[in-house]
């Protein structure tokens, strides 16, 4: 079985699918995605699909549960690089895919993730403020 | 009237990486067949989706994929045949969203939208049969 390595680039964990991977092994990389998200504290996941020839609604599953996964550790899980066949097959397979976030590429991806890690940073500053009105006096 | 163009073969769907296979044949016959990729991508994901089918509910199987050519064009077309359970209720199978696993439910509805013809034939306790094909244009 193949296993999807997956990188840790700063505070981003970063995934490239680039074989066809057996449904075993989709499985095994939403378990591991899910193990280095807790075990790093990461606050963001990128996966990398523009390699992927397909997807079905198998490994779409994978994405979105991968999605709820990672907001539960406060973090944000981004789709790069579909491509186009791609994405007109999945309107047609009936797939929305969600609340999965996606972007053209990784590079678009990153800017994403780091939007909303600066909206984070604003939530967490309100927060934890007693009198939110003095935070930004 | 349609005729055998040539290309035909039979794969064993026993396991998930049969499943790879599957889709890796099924790729290179829609190419030889001069299939557009949003086309082959459509066929595949949805013989992707159909072979999963037959691994999991129909308890494993064969598929049987060939290259068919009418007067006009080249097509592909390709079988999943097994000896498992049946579909007792055809109309609940095809409904999106419908599973009686943990799917998504959009397996058989979703690819009968990704092809030209599709043709499904099942009887309780003696398995299913389902045939699709695309034509290139
Ligand atoms: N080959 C088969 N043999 C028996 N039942 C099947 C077969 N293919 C599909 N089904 C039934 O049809 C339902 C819908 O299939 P599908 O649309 O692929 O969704 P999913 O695979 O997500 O359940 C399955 O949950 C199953 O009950
Ligand atoms: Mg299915």
């Amino acid at each position: 079985m193949e296993r999807v390595p997956i990188l840790k680039i700063g505070d981003v964990l970063l995934v490239s699918i680039q074989v066809d991977l057996e449904d075993q092994s989709v499985v095994a990389l939403q378990e591991d995605l899910a193990e280095r998200i807790s075990s790093t504290g990461a606050h963001g996941v990128v996966i990398d699909i523009s390699a992927v020839e397909i997807v079905d609604s198998f490994i779409g599953r994978m994405f979105a549960t991968i999605a709820s996964i990672s907001r539960l550790f406060d973090a944000d899980t981004v789709v790069v690089g579909m491509r186009p066949a791609v994405a007109i097959t999945l309107v047609e397979l009936g797939l929305t895919l969600g609340e999965v976030r996606t972007a053209l590429d990784l590079e678009k991806g990153l800017a994403v993730l780091r939007r909303l890690g600066a909206d984070r940073e604003v939530r967490i500053e309100v927060d934890e403020d007693d009198e939110p009105v003095q935070a930004f006096s | 009237m349609t005729s055998p163009a040539g290309e035909r073969k039979e794969l064993p769907i026993r396991r998930d990486d049969d499943v790879v296979r599957v889709r890796q044949l099924v790729r290179s016959y829609a190419q030889q067949a001069k299939l557009s990729l949003v086309d082959q991508t459509k066929l595949v994901t949805a013989t992707s989706e159909l072979a999963r089918n037959t691994l999991t509910y129909g308890g494993g199987g064969v598929a049987d994929v060939e290259i068919v050519a009418d007067t006009r064009r080249r097509g592909v077309r390709a079988s999943f045949i097994d000896e498992g359970p049946g579909i007792a209720d055809v109309e609940l199978a095809f409904t999106d969203g419908w599973t009686s696993g943990k799917g998504l439910g959009l397996g058989l509805s979703g690819a009968r939208r990704l092809v030209d013809e599709f043709n499904l034939t099942t009887e309780v306790g003696r398995g299913t049969t389902v045939t699709v094909t695309k034509w290139g244009r």
